[in-house]
Protein backbone atom coordinates (compact mmCIF):
# COMPACT_ATOMS: atom_id res chain seq x y z
CA UNK A 1 0.00 0.00 0.00
CA UNK A 2 2.74 2.40 0.94
CA UNK A 3 4.62 1.45 -2.19
CA UNK A 4 1.58 2.41 -4.16
CA UNK A 5 1.42 5.82 -2.54
CA UNK A 6 5.05 6.48 -3.09
CA UNK A 7 4.75 5.47 -6.72
CA UNK A 8 1.90 7.80 -7.16
CA UNK A 9 3.62 10.70 -5.46
CA UNK A 10 6.86 10.42 -7.39
CA UNK A 11 4.97 9.66 -10.52
CA UNK A 12 3.02 12.83 -10.38
CA UNK A 13 5.86 15.08 -9.38
CA UNK A 14 8.25 13.91 -12.05
CA UNK A 15 5.81 13.23 -14.84
CA UNK A 16 4.90 15.73 -17.48
CA UNK A 17 2.09 17.77 -16.07
CA UNK A 18 -1.10 16.15 -17.20
CA UNK A 19 -2.23 19.31 -18.92
CA UNK A 20 0.74 19.21 -21.31
CA UNK A 21 -0.10 15.63 -22.18
CA UNK A 22 -3.60 16.65 -23.06
CA UNK A 23 -2.35 19.52 -25.19
CA UNK A 24 -0.02 17.25 -27.17
CA UNK A 25 -2.65 14.56 -27.55
CA UNK A 26 -5.17 17.14 -28.69
CA UNK A 27 -2.80 18.43 -31.36
CA UNK A 28 -2.33 14.90 -32.65
CA UNK A 29 -6.07 14.46 -32.51
CA UNK A 30 -6.59 17.54 -34.67
CA UNK A 31 -4.00 16.37 -37.19
CA UNK A 32 -5.76 13.02 -37.41
CA UNK A 33 -9.13 14.63 -37.89
CA UNK A 34 -8.21 17.32 -40.44
CA UNK A 35 -8.30 15.14 -43.56
CA UNK A 36 -11.52 13.51 -42.46
CA UNK A 37 -13.22 16.78 -41.57
CA UNK A 38 -12.16 18.48 -44.79
CA UNK A 39 -13.50 15.55 -46.75
CA UNK A 40 -16.85 15.76 -45.00
CA UNK A 41 -16.99 19.55 -45.36
CA UNK A 42 -16.27 19.23 -49.06
CA UNK A 43 -18.97 16.64 -49.54
CA UNK A 44 -21.73 19.02 -48.45
CA UNK A 45 -20.78 21.84 -50.78
CA UNK A 46 -21.85 22.59 -54.29
CA UNK A 47 -19.26 22.29 -56.97
CA UNK A 48 -18.99 26.08 -57.14
CA UNK A 49 -18.52 26.43 -53.40
CA UNK A 50 -15.88 23.77 -53.47
CA UNK A 51 -13.93 25.72 -56.06
CA UNK A 52 -14.15 29.05 -54.29
CA UNK A 53 -13.71 27.88 -50.70
CA UNK A 54 -12.75 24.23 -50.51
CA UNK A 55 -11.96 23.96 -46.81
CA UNK A 56 -14.28 26.29 -44.99
CA UNK A 57 -17.18 25.20 -42.85
CA UNK A 58 -20.12 24.53 -45.15
CA UNK A 59 -23.02 26.76 -44.15
CA UNK A 60 -25.61 25.85 -45.10
CA UNK A 61 -24.78 22.21 -45.86
CA UNK A 62 -25.90 21.03 -49.27
CA UNK A 63 -27.02 17.46 -49.38
CA UNK A 64 -27.39 17.31 -53.16
CA UNK A 65 -24.13 15.43 -53.66
CA UNK A 66 -25.14 12.74 -51.24
CA UNK A 67 -28.54 12.43 -52.80
CA UNK A 68 -27.03 12.15 -56.24
CA UNK A 69 -24.60 9.44 -55.16
CA UNK A 70 -27.35 7.56 -53.38
CA UNK A 71 -29.40 7.68 -56.55
CA UNK A 72 -26.69 5.94 -58.52
CA UNK A 73 -27.39 2.28 -59.07
CA UNK A 74 -23.70 1.69 -59.37
CA UNK A 75 -23.11 2.85 -55.80
CA UNK A 76 -25.56 0.32 -54.39
CA UNK A 77 -24.11 -2.33 -56.61
CA UNK A 78 -20.63 -1.66 -55.20
CA UNK A 79 -21.98 -1.73 -51.69
CA UNK A 80 -23.74 -5.03 -52.30
CA UNK A 81 -20.68 -6.63 -53.87
CA UNK A 82 -18.49 -5.49 -51.02
CA UNK A 83 -20.94 -6.90 -48.51
CA UNK A 84 -21.11 -10.21 -50.33
CA UNK A 85 -17.35 -10.54 -50.53
CA UNK A 86 -16.77 -9.47 -46.94
CA UNK A 87 -19.46 -11.67 -45.44
CA UNK A 88 -18.51 -14.74 -47.42
CA UNK A 89 -14.81 -14.23 -46.71
CA UNK A 90 -15.45 -13.76 -43.02
CA UNK A 91 -17.65 -16.82 -42.65
CA UNK A 92 -15.29 -18.93 -44.72
CA UNK A 93 -12.22 -17.81 -42.83
CA UNK A 94 -13.73 -18.36 -39.40
CA UNK A 95 -15.02 -21.78 -40.36
CA UNK A 96 -11.91 -23.08 -42.08
CA UNK A 97 -9.56 -21.62 -39.48
CA UNK A 98 -11.52 -23.04 -36.58
CA UNK A 99 -11.62 -26.49 -38.14
CA UNK A 100 -7.88 -26.50 -38.73
CA UNK A 101 -7.07 -24.93 -35.38
CA UNK A 102 -9.24 -27.54 -33.65
CA UNK A 103 -7.30 -30.35 -35.28
CA UNK A 104 -4.00 -28.73 -34.40
CA UNK A 105 -4.81 -27.65 -30.86
CA UNK A 106 -7.01 -30.47 -29.66
CA UNK A 107 -6.02 -33.68 -31.39
CA UNK A 108 -2.90 -35.72 -31.78
CA UNK A 109 -1.45 -36.77 -35.05
CA UNK A 110 1.87 -37.32 -36.63
CA UNK A 111 3.46 -34.37 -38.38
CA UNK A 112 1.43 -31.88 -36.43
CA UNK A 113 4.19 -29.31 -36.10
CA UNK A 114 4.90 -29.57 -39.81
CA UNK A 115 1.26 -28.93 -40.63
CA UNK A 116 1.17 -25.98 -38.25
CA UNK A 117 4.29 -24.44 -39.71
CA UNK A 118 2.98 -24.97 -43.20
CA UNK A 119 -0.33 -23.32 -42.42
CA UNK A 120 1.35 -20.30 -40.91
CA UNK A 121 3.49 -19.66 -43.99
CA UNK A 122 0.95 -17.08 -45.04
CA UNK A 123 2.13 -14.75 -42.30
CA UNK A 124 5.22 -14.12 -44.38
CA UNK A 125 3.51 -13.59 -47.71
CA UNK A 126 0.97 -10.82 -47.81
CA UNK A 127 -1.34 -10.95 -50.79
CA UNK A 128 0.06 -7.75 -52.28
CA UNK A 129 3.43 -9.38 -52.80
CA UNK A 130 2.00 -12.58 -54.18
CA UNK A 131 -0.64 -10.98 -56.35
CA UNK A 132 0.75 -11.91 -59.74
CA UNK A 133 1.28 -15.59 -58.93
CA UNK A 134 -2.18 -15.67 -57.38
CA UNK A 135 -3.71 -13.98 -60.41
CA UNK A 136 -2.13 -16.48 -62.77
CA UNK A 137 -3.47 -19.36 -60.71
CA UNK A 138 -6.93 -17.79 -60.57
CA UNK A 139 -6.88 -17.39 -64.34
CA UNK A 140 -6.21 -21.08 -64.80
CA UNK A 141 -9.06 -21.92 -62.47
CA UNK A 142 -11.46 -19.60 -64.34
CA UNK A 143 -11.86 -17.46 -61.23
CA UNK A 144 -11.10 -14.22 -63.02
CA UNK A 145 -14.00 -11.77 -63.17
CA UNK A 146 -15.79 -13.75 -60.54
CA UNK A 147 -16.57 -12.73 -56.97
CA UNK A 148 -15.77 -16.26 -55.81
CA UNK A 149 -12.22 -15.68 -56.92
CA UNK A 150 -11.95 -12.64 -54.66
CA UNK A 151 -13.59 -14.48 -51.78
CA UNK A 152 -11.38 -17.55 -52.04
CA UNK A 153 -8.19 -15.53 -52.33
CA UNK A 154 -9.10 -13.27 -49.44
CA UNK A 155 -9.90 -16.34 -47.37
CA UNK A 156 -6.69 -18.12 -48.28
CA UNK A 157 -4.58 -15.16 -47.26
CA UNK A 158 -6.32 -14.70 -43.92
CA UNK A 159 -5.97 -18.34 -42.89
CA UNK A 160 -2.57 -18.21 -41.22
CA UNK A 161 -3.46 -15.33 -39.01
CA UNK A 162 -6.76 -16.87 -37.96
CA UNK A 163 -5.25 -20.26 -37.28
CA UNK A 164 -2.58 -18.75 -35.03
CA UNK A 165 -5.12 -16.84 -32.97
CA UNK A 166 -7.59 -19.71 -32.68
CA UNK A 167 -4.90 -22.27 -31.98
CA UNK A 168 -3.74 -20.24 -28.98
CA UNK A 169 -7.28 -19.86 -27.74
CA UNK A 170 -8.32 -23.48 -28.24
CA UNK A 171 -5.25 -24.67 -26.38
CA UNK A 172 -6.34 -22.76 -23.31
CA UNK A 173 -9.64 -24.61 -23.04
CA UNK A 174 -9.57 -27.25 -20.30
CA UNK A 175 -9.33 -30.79 -21.58
CA UNK A 176 -11.94 -32.00 -19.07
CA UNK A 177 -14.57 -30.37 -21.20
CA UNK A 178 -13.54 -32.39 -24.19
CA UNK A 179 -13.28 -35.60 -22.20
CA UNK A 180 -16.71 -35.08 -20.71
CA UNK A 181 -18.33 -34.43 -24.03
CA UNK A 182 -16.78 -37.56 -25.52
CA UNK A 183 -17.97 -39.59 -22.58
CA UNK A 184 -21.43 -38.18 -23.18
CA UNK A 185 -21.19 -39.61 -26.65
CA UNK A 186 -20.17 -36.54 -28.61
CA UNK A 187 -18.16 -37.11 -31.74
CA UNK A 188 -15.12 -34.98 -32.47
CA UNK A 189 -17.15 -32.92 -34.85
CA UNK A 190 -19.95 -32.72 -32.31
CA UNK A 191 -17.57 -31.33 -29.71
CA UNK A 192 -16.20 -28.84 -32.20
CA UNK A 193 -19.58 -27.72 -33.45
CA UNK A 194 -21.69 -27.71 -30.31
CA UNK A 195 -19.19 -26.85 -27.62
CA UNK A 196 -15.89 -25.47 -28.89
CA UNK A 197 -17.37 -22.94 -31.26
CA UNK A 198 -19.77 -21.75 -28.59
CA UNK A 199 -17.25 -21.19 -25.85
CA UNK A 200 -14.72 -19.64 -28.25
CA UNK A 201 -16.90 -16.78 -29.36
CA UNK A 202 -14.51 -14.00 -28.30
CA UNK A 203 -11.66 -15.48 -30.33
CA UNK A 204 -13.91 -16.20 -33.30
CA UNK A 205 -15.19 -12.64 -33.17
CA UNK A 206 -11.62 -11.39 -33.20
CA UNK A 207 -10.75 -13.39 -36.28
CA UNK A 208 -13.98 -12.29 -37.92
CA UNK A 209 -13.31 -8.63 -37.18
CA UNK A 210 -9.82 -8.63 -38.64
CA UNK A 211 -10.89 -10.60 -41.68
CA UNK A 212 -13.85 -8.32 -42.32
CA UNK A 213 -11.74 -5.16 -42.20
CA UNK A 214 -9.13 -6.66 -44.50
CA UNK A 215 -11.64 -7.94 -47.00
CA UNK A 216 -13.72 -4.78 -46.98
CA UNK A 217 -10.75 -2.51 -47.63
CA UNK A 218 -8.64 -4.55 -50.00
CA UNK A 219 -8.12 -3.05 -53.42
CA UNK A 220 -5.47 -5.32 -54.89
CA UNK A 221 -7.41 -8.54 -55.41
CA UNK A 222 -10.56 -6.94 -56.91
CA UNK A 223 -8.37 -4.68 -59.03
CA UNK A 224 -6.56 -7.49 -60.79
CA UNK A 225 -9.41 -9.99 -60.80
CA UNK A 226 -12.57 -8.08 -61.67
CA UNK A 227 -13.12 -6.60 -65.11
CA UNK A 228 -16.87 -6.16 -65.26
CA UNK A 229 -18.17 -3.09 -63.57
CA UNK A 230 -21.08 -5.09 -62.18
CA UNK A 231 -18.73 -7.01 -59.95
CA UNK A 232 -16.60 -4.19 -58.60
CA UNK A 233 -16.26 -3.75 -54.87
CA UNK A 234 -16.36 -0.46 -53.03
CA UNK A 235 -12.63 0.33 -52.94
CA UNK A 236 -12.28 -0.45 -56.63
CA UNK A 237 -15.42 1.49 -57.53
CA UNK A 238 -14.31 4.44 -55.42
CA UNK A 239 -10.97 4.53 -57.17
CA UNK A 240 -12.63 4.40 -60.59
CA UNK A 241 -15.15 7.04 -59.59
CA UNK A 242 -12.37 9.36 -58.54
CA UNK A 243 -10.65 8.77 -61.86
CA UNK A 244 -13.82 9.51 -63.77
CA UNK A 245 -15.19 12.48 -61.83
CA UNK A 246 -11.80 13.69 -60.67
CA UNK A 247 -12.60 17.33 -61.39
CA UNK A 248 -15.88 17.38 -59.51
CA UNK A 249 -14.32 17.31 -56.09
CA UNK A 250 -17.51 17.90 -54.17
CA UNK A 251 -19.06 14.85 -55.75
CA UNK A 252 -15.97 12.74 -55.20
CA UNK A 253 -15.94 13.83 -51.55
CA UNK A 254 -19.55 12.77 -51.13
CA UNK A 255 -18.84 9.42 -52.74
CA UNK A 256 -15.78 8.80 -50.60
CA UNK A 257 -17.59 9.87 -47.43
CA UNK A 258 -20.46 7.52 -48.12
CA UNK A 259 -18.12 4.68 -48.94
CA UNK A 260 -16.30 5.23 -45.64
CA UNK A 261 -19.42 5.08 -43.51
CA UNK A 262 -19.83 1.28 -43.40
CA UNK A 263 -16.23 0.82 -42.31
CA UNK A 264 -16.49 3.44 -39.60
CA UNK A 265 -19.76 2.03 -38.28
CA UNK A 266 -18.32 -1.47 -38.34
CA UNK A 267 -15.25 -0.20 -36.52
CA UNK A 268 -17.28 1.32 -33.72
CA UNK A 269 -19.06 -1.99 -33.23
CA UNK A 270 -16.12 -4.35 -33.41
CA UNK A 271 -13.45 -2.15 -31.95
CA UNK A 272 -12.74 -4.38 -29.01
CA UNK A 273 -12.43 -7.55 -31.06
CA UNK A 274 -10.28 -5.80 -33.60
CA UNK A 275 -7.92 -4.43 -31.01
CA UNK A 276 -7.57 -7.68 -29.12
CA UNK A 277 -6.83 -9.48 -32.36
CA UNK A 278 -4.29 -7.03 -33.64
CA UNK A 279 -2.43 -6.96 -30.38
CA UNK A 280 -2.75 -10.67 -29.57
CA UNK A 281 0.39 -11.75 -31.33
CA UNK A 282 2.53 -8.81 -30.50
CA UNK A 283 2.68 -8.40 -26.76
CA UNK A 284 4.70 -11.43 -25.86
CA UNK A 285 8.27 -11.21 -24.64
CA UNK B 1 11.35 -38.25 -39.29
CA UNK B 2 11.59 -39.95 -35.95
CA UNK B 3 13.03 -36.84 -34.35
CA UNK B 4 10.15 -34.90 -35.76
CA UNK B 5 7.71 -37.32 -34.22
CA UNK B 6 9.30 -37.12 -30.81
CA UNK B 7 9.20 -33.42 -31.15
CA UNK B 8 5.50 -33.53 -31.77
CA UNK B 9 4.93 -35.76 -28.84
CA UNK B 10 7.15 -33.71 -26.59
CA UNK B 11 5.18 -30.63 -27.41
CA UNK B 12 1.99 -32.03 -26.12
CA UNK B 13 1.12 -31.01 -22.66
CA UNK B 14 0.69 -33.76 -20.09
CA UNK B 15 -3.06 -33.27 -19.92
CA UNK B 16 -3.30 -33.86 -23.57
CA UNK B 17 -2.85 -37.57 -23.06
CA UNK B 18 -6.21 -37.65 -21.50
CA UNK B 19 -7.91 -36.33 -24.59
CA UNK B 20 -9.82 -39.05 -26.20
CA UNK B 21 -7.87 -39.45 -29.35
CA UNK B 22 -9.50 -39.09 -32.66
CA UNK B 23 -8.95 -42.66 -33.65
CA UNK B 24 -10.18 -41.93 -37.04
CA UNK B 25 -7.36 -40.41 -38.93
CA UNK B 26 -9.88 -39.46 -41.54
CA UNK B 27 -11.65 -37.10 -39.20
CA UNK B 28 -8.45 -35.14 -38.65
CA UNK B 29 -7.89 -35.04 -42.34
CA UNK B 30 -11.34 -33.64 -42.92
CA UNK B 31 -10.71 -30.91 -40.37
CA UNK B 32 -7.44 -29.89 -41.93
CA UNK B 33 -8.35 -30.42 -45.54
CA UNK B 34 -10.08 -27.12 -46.40
CA UNK B 35 -7.21 -25.04 -45.05
CA UNK B 36 -4.55 -27.17 -46.69
CA UNK B 37 -6.33 -27.25 -50.03
CA UNK B 38 -6.83 -23.48 -50.12
CA UNK B 39 -3.21 -23.02 -49.20
CA UNK B 40 -1.98 -25.35 -51.88
CA UNK B 41 -4.15 -23.72 -54.53
CA UNK B 42 -3.57 -20.09 -53.69
CA UNK B 43 -0.16 -20.02 -52.11
CA UNK B 44 2.04 -22.97 -52.90
CA UNK B 45 0.97 -23.70 -56.45
CA UNK B 46 1.00 -20.04 -57.57
CA UNK B 47 4.45 -19.44 -56.16
CA UNK B 48 5.93 -22.55 -57.73
CA UNK B 49 4.27 -21.70 -61.02
CA UNK B 50 5.59 -18.16 -60.89
CA UNK B 51 9.11 -19.31 -60.31
CA UNK B 52 8.73 -21.41 -63.44
CA UNK B 53 7.32 -18.52 -65.48
CA UNK B 54 10.04 -16.22 -64.27
CA UNK B 55 12.44 -18.16 -66.46
CA UNK B 56 10.55 -17.22 -69.60
CA UNK B 57 9.90 -14.20 -71.70
CA UNK B 58 6.14 -14.52 -71.59
CA UNK B 59 3.34 -12.10 -72.44
CA UNK B 60 0.63 -14.15 -70.83
CA UNK B 61 -0.90 -15.69 -73.92
CA UNK B 62 -0.48 -19.31 -74.86
CA UNK B 63 2.13 -21.31 -73.06
CA UNK B 64 5.48 -19.95 -72.08
CA UNK B 65 8.05 -21.08 -74.64
CA UNK B 66 10.61 -18.31 -74.81
CA UNK B 67 13.06 -19.66 -72.28
CA UNK B 68 15.47 -17.00 -71.06
CA UNK B 69 16.96 -18.73 -68.04
CA UNK B 70 17.96 -16.21 -65.43
CA UNK B 71 17.69 -13.40 -67.95
CA UNK B 72 14.75 -11.78 -66.21
CA UNK B 73 16.58 -11.77 -62.91
CA UNK B 74 19.62 -10.19 -64.47
CA UNK B 75 17.37 -7.58 -66.02
CA UNK B 76 15.74 -6.85 -62.66
CA UNK B 77 18.98 -6.45 -60.83
CA UNK B 78 20.39 -4.16 -63.48
CA UNK B 79 17.24 -2.09 -63.91
CA UNK B 80 17.84 1.29 -62.30
CA UNK B 81 14.13 1.78 -61.71
CA UNK B 82 13.80 -1.44 -59.75
CA UNK B 83 16.84 -0.55 -57.69
CA UNK B 84 15.26 2.85 -57.14
CA UNK B 85 12.07 1.10 -55.99
CA UNK B 86 14.02 -1.03 -53.50
CA UNK B 87 15.71 2.15 -52.31
CA UNK B 88 12.36 3.86 -51.85
CA UNK B 89 11.02 0.89 -49.91
CA UNK B 90 14.10 1.09 -47.71
CA UNK B 91 13.68 4.83 -47.22
CA UNK B 92 10.14 4.25 -46.05
CA UNK B 93 11.28 1.54 -43.65
CA UNK B 94 14.03 3.76 -42.25
CA UNK B 95 11.71 6.74 -41.90
CA UNK B 96 9.15 4.53 -40.16
CA UNK B 97 11.72 3.30 -37.67
CA UNK B 98 13.12 6.76 -37.09
CA UNK B 99 9.90 8.75 -36.95
CA UNK B 100 6.66 6.81 -37.05
CA UNK B 101 7.42 4.17 -34.44
CA UNK B 102 8.98 6.61 -31.94
CA UNK B 103 5.95 8.89 -32.28
CA UNK B 104 3.69 5.92 -31.63
CA UNK B 105 5.79 4.84 -28.65
CA UNK B 106 5.93 8.31 -27.10
CA UNK B 107 2.19 8.75 -27.47
CA UNK B 108 1.57 5.31 -25.98
CA UNK B 109 3.76 6.16 -22.99
CA UNK B 110 1.99 9.45 -22.68
CA UNK B 111 -1.43 7.90 -22.63
CA UNK B 112 -0.01 5.28 -20.30
CA UNK B 113 -2.27 3.09 -18.25
CA UNK B 114 -4.69 5.41 -16.66
CA UNK B 115 -4.89 8.76 -18.33
CA UNK B 116 -8.50 9.86 -18.45
CA UNK B 117 -9.86 9.71 -21.94
CA UNK B 118 -7.39 6.97 -22.84
CA UNK B 119 -10.04 4.97 -24.66
CA UNK B 120 -11.23 8.00 -26.57
CA UNK B 121 -7.75 8.89 -27.85
CA UNK B 122 -7.15 5.29 -28.80
CA UNK B 123 -10.39 5.12 -30.74
CA UNK B 124 -9.64 8.26 -32.72
CA UNK B 125 -5.94 7.61 -33.30
CA UNK B 126 -6.74 4.18 -34.61
CA UNK B 127 -9.50 5.37 -36.91
CA UNK B 128 -7.32 6.00 -39.99
CA UNK B 129 -6.21 2.37 -39.86
CA UNK B 130 -9.67 1.11 -40.74
CA UNK B 131 -10.22 3.51 -43.61
CA UNK B 132 -9.17 1.88 -46.85
CA UNK B 133 -6.02 2.98 -48.63
CA UNK B 134 -8.25 4.15 -51.46
CA UNK B 135 -10.17 6.53 -49.24
CA UNK B 136 -6.97 7.68 -47.57
CA UNK B 137 -5.30 8.38 -50.89
CA UNK B 138 -8.19 10.45 -52.22
CA UNK B 139 -8.45 12.47 -49.02
CA UNK B 140 -4.80 13.34 -49.07
CA UNK B 141 -4.80 14.22 -52.74
CA UNK B 142 -7.21 16.99 -51.81
CA UNK B 143 -4.95 18.15 -49.01
CA UNK B 144 -1.81 18.02 -51.13
CA UNK B 145 -3.20 19.96 -54.06
CA UNK B 146 -0.53 22.26 -55.43
CA UNK B 147 -2.87 25.23 -55.69
CA UNK B 148 -3.10 27.05 -52.33
CA UNK B 149 -6.67 28.00 -53.17
CA UNK B 150 -7.57 24.34 -53.25
CA UNK B 151 -5.07 22.38 -51.20
CA UNK B 152 -5.32 22.79 -47.46
CA UNK B 153 -1.66 22.17 -46.70
CA UNK B 154 -0.49 24.79 -49.14
CA UNK B 155 -3.13 27.16 -47.85
CA UNK B 156 -1.73 26.79 -44.33
CA UNK B 157 1.94 27.09 -45.17
CA UNK B 158 1.51 30.04 -47.48
CA UNK B 159 0.10 31.94 -44.52
CA UNK B 160 3.68 32.12 -43.34
CA UNK B 161 5.34 35.02 -45.16
CA UNK B 162 7.95 33.95 -47.66
CA UNK B 163 6.78 30.35 -47.91
CA UNK B 164 5.58 29.33 -51.33
CA UNK B 165 3.16 26.61 -52.28
CA UNK B 166 4.69 23.30 -53.30
CA UNK B 167 3.46 20.54 -55.54
CA UNK B 168 3.79 17.92 -52.83
CA UNK B 169 3.03 15.00 -55.06
CA UNK B 170 4.68 16.45 -58.14
CA UNK B 171 8.19 17.28 -57.01
CA UNK B 172 10.89 14.67 -57.24
CA UNK B 173 12.39 15.31 -53.85
CA UNK B 174 9.14 15.85 -51.97
CA UNK B 175 6.88 13.09 -53.16
CA UNK B 176 8.27 10.25 -51.08
CA UNK B 177 8.19 12.38 -47.97
CA UNK B 178 4.62 13.37 -48.73
CA UNK B 179 3.67 9.72 -49.04
CA UNK B 180 5.48 8.89 -45.84
CA UNK B 181 3.41 11.52 -44.03
CA UNK B 182 0.24 9.81 -45.24
CA UNK B 183 1.55 6.41 -44.18
CA UNK B 184 2.34 7.79 -40.74
CA UNK B 185 -1.10 9.33 -40.49
CA UNK B 186 -2.67 6.01 -41.38
CA UNK B 187 -0.54 3.55 -39.46
CA UNK B 188 0.94 5.17 -36.33
CA UNK B 189 -2.30 4.41 -34.47
CA UNK B 190 -1.82 0.72 -35.14
CA UNK B 191 1.67 0.76 -33.65
CA UNK B 192 0.50 2.87 -30.76
CA UNK B 193 -2.16 0.27 -30.09
CA UNK B 194 0.45 -2.46 -29.98
CA UNK B 195 2.61 -0.46 -27.59
CA UNK B 196 -0.34 0.30 -25.37
CA UNK B 197 -1.13 -3.39 -25.17
CA UNK B 198 2.53 -4.11 -24.43
CA UNK B 199 2.53 -1.54 -21.64
CA UNK B 200 -0.59 -3.07 -20.21
CA UNK B 201 1.30 -6.33 -19.95
CA UNK B 202 4.11 -4.96 -17.82
CA UNK B 203 3.24 -5.61 -14.22
CA UNK B 204 3.02 -2.38 -12.26
CA UNK B 205 4.95 -4.03 -9.42
CA UNK B 206 8.11 -3.96 -11.50
CA UNK B 207 7.89 -0.25 -12.03
CA UNK B 208 6.95 0.35 -8.43
CA UNK B 209 9.98 -1.62 -7.30
CA UNK B 210 12.22 0.52 -9.48
CA UNK B 211 10.72 3.67 -8.03
CA UNK B 212 11.25 2.40 -4.51
CA UNK B 213 14.86 1.72 -5.40
CA UNK B 214 15.15 5.39 -6.22
CA UNK B 215 14.82 5.45 -9.99
CA UNK B 216 13.54 8.71 -11.40
CA UNK B 217 11.01 8.96 -14.15
CA UNK B 218 13.52 9.00 -16.97
CA UNK B 219 15.49 6.09 -15.56
CA UNK B 220 12.27 4.23 -15.07
CA UNK B 221 11.45 4.53 -18.75
CA UNK B 222 14.90 3.87 -20.17
CA UNK B 223 15.94 1.11 -17.79
CA UNK B 224 12.69 -0.61 -16.96
CA UNK B 225 9.80 0.15 -19.24
CA UNK B 226 11.58 0.17 -22.59
CA UNK B 227 13.58 -3.03 -22.02
CA UNK B 228 10.42 -4.77 -20.92
CA UNK B 229 8.74 -3.52 -24.07
CA UNK B 230 11.59 -4.93 -26.14
CA UNK B 231 9.62 -7.78 -27.65
CA UNK B 232 6.73 -5.52 -28.49
CA UNK B 233 8.99 -2.99 -30.17
CA UNK B 234 10.65 -5.69 -32.24
CA UNK B 235 7.30 -7.06 -33.33
CA UNK B 236 6.09 -3.63 -34.29
CA UNK B 237 9.26 -3.04 -36.29
CA UNK B 238 8.80 -6.38 -38.01
CA UNK B 239 5.21 -5.59 -38.93
CA UNK B 240 6.32 -2.18 -40.15
CA UNK B 241 8.85 -3.69 -42.56
CA UNK B 242 6.39 -6.27 -43.82
CA UNK B 243 3.84 -3.48 -44.11
CA UNK B 244 6.10 -1.36 -46.27
CA UNK B 245 6.31 -4.20 -48.77
CA UNK B 246 2.52 -4.15 -48.95
CA UNK B 247 1.94 -0.48 -49.57
CA UNK B 248 0.33 -0.27 -52.97
CA UNK B 249 -3.07 1.35 -53.35
CA UNK B 250 -2.01 4.52 -51.59
CA UNK B 251 0.89 5.17 -53.93
CA UNK B 252 -0.79 3.85 -57.03
CA UNK B 253 -3.74 6.21 -56.65
CA UNK B 254 -1.78 9.27 -55.56
CA UNK B 255 1.20 9.15 -57.91
CA UNK B 256 1.32 5.89 -59.89
CA UNK B 257 4.93 5.74 -58.72
CA UNK B 258 5.77 9.06 -60.34
CA UNK B 259 6.84 11.66 -61.07
CA UNK B 260 9.61 9.97 -63.04
CA UNK B 261 9.60 6.96 -60.70
CA UNK B 262 10.40 9.16 -57.72
CA UNK B 263 7.83 7.32 -55.60
CA UNK B 264 8.17 3.92 -57.26
CA UNK B 265 7.92 1.05 -54.81
CA UNK B 266 8.51 -2.62 -55.50
CA UNK B 267 4.77 -3.22 -55.42
CA UNK B 268 3.97 -0.52 -58.00
CA UNK B 269 6.85 -1.67 -60.17
CA UNK B 270 5.61 -5.24 -60.07
CA UNK B 271 2.06 -4.14 -60.79
CA UNK B 272 3.10 -2.01 -63.75
CA UNK B 273 5.07 -4.75 -65.45
CA UNK B 274 2.51 -7.44 -64.70
CA UNK B 275 -0.83 -5.78 -65.22
CA UNK B 276 -0.17 -2.74 -67.40
CA UNK B 277 2.57 -3.98 -69.70
CA UNK B 278 1.59 -7.61 -69.32
CA UNK B 279 5.17 -8.80 -69.25
CA UNK B 280 4.14 -11.72 -67.12
CA UNK B 281 7.44 -13.58 -67.28
CA UNK B 282 9.32 -10.55 -66.08
CA UNK B 283 6.56 -9.71 -63.58
CA UNK B 284 6.85 -13.25 -62.19
CA UNK B 285 10.55 -12.73 -61.68
CA UNK B 286 9.86 -9.46 -59.85
CA UNK B 287 7.25 -11.20 -57.69
CA UNK B 288 9.72 -13.98 -56.94
CA UNK B 289 12.33 -11.46 -55.86
CA UNK B 290 9.79 -9.74 -53.59
CA UNK B 291 8.71 -13.05 -52.09
CA UNK B 292 12.34 -13.93 -51.48
CA UNK B 293 12.91 -10.62 -49.74
CA UNK B 294 9.87 -11.21 -47.51
CA UNK B 295 10.97 -14.78 -46.79
CA UNK B 296 14.57 -13.92 -46.01
CA UNK B 297 13.52 -11.05 -43.81
CA UNK B 298 11.01 -13.16 -41.89
CA UNK B 299 13.44 -16.03 -41.42
CA UNK B 300 16.22 -13.70 -40.36
CA UNK B 301 13.92 -12.02 -37.92
CA UNK B 302 12.90 -15.31 -36.39
CA UNK B 303 16.29 -16.94 -36.38
CA UNK B 304 18.54 -14.10 -35.43
CA UNK B 305 16.54 -11.66 -33.43
CA UNK B 306 14.01 -13.57 -31.45
CA UNK B 307 11.99 -16.63 -31.05
CA UNK B 308 8.80 -16.26 -33.00
CA UNK B 309 6.81 -13.87 -30.86
CA UNK B 310 4.12 -13.84 -33.35
CA UNK B 311 3.47 -17.53 -33.19
CA UNK B 312 3.03 -17.44 -29.44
Amino acid sequence: MSADNRYRKIGYRRKLPVIIKYIILSIVLIIIMIPIVILIFGSVKTRGEFLTSPYTIPIPPRWENFIEVLKMNSFWRLLLNSFLVTIATTIGTVLICSLAAFAIARTKFRGKSFVFNFLTLGLMFPVTIAILPVYLAARKLALVDNLWGVILIHTAFQLSFGIVILNNYFKSIPSELQDASYIDGCSAFGFYWHILLRISRPALATVAAITAVFSWNDLMVPLVLLNSEDLWTLPLGTMQFQGQYGTDWAMVSAFVTLSAIPAVVLYLFIQRQLISGLTAGSIKG
Amino acid sequence: MKAKRDDDIARMEPGENRYIKLKDRLTITWFLLPAIVLFLIFLVYPIVQSIYYSLFDWKGFGSAVDFVGLGNYIRILTDKIFLKAIGNNLIIVVLSMAIQLPIALILALMVGRKLRGRGFFRTVFFMPYILSEVITAIMWMFLYNADPDRGFINAIITLIPGVVARAWLGELNLVLLAIFVVLTWKYFGFHMLIYMAGLQNIPTEVEEAALIDGANRRQLITHVTLPLLGGTIRTSAYLSVLGSLQVFALVWIMTKGGPVNASELMSTYMYRYSFIRFELGYGSAVATVMLLIALIFSLAYRRILVKPDYLG
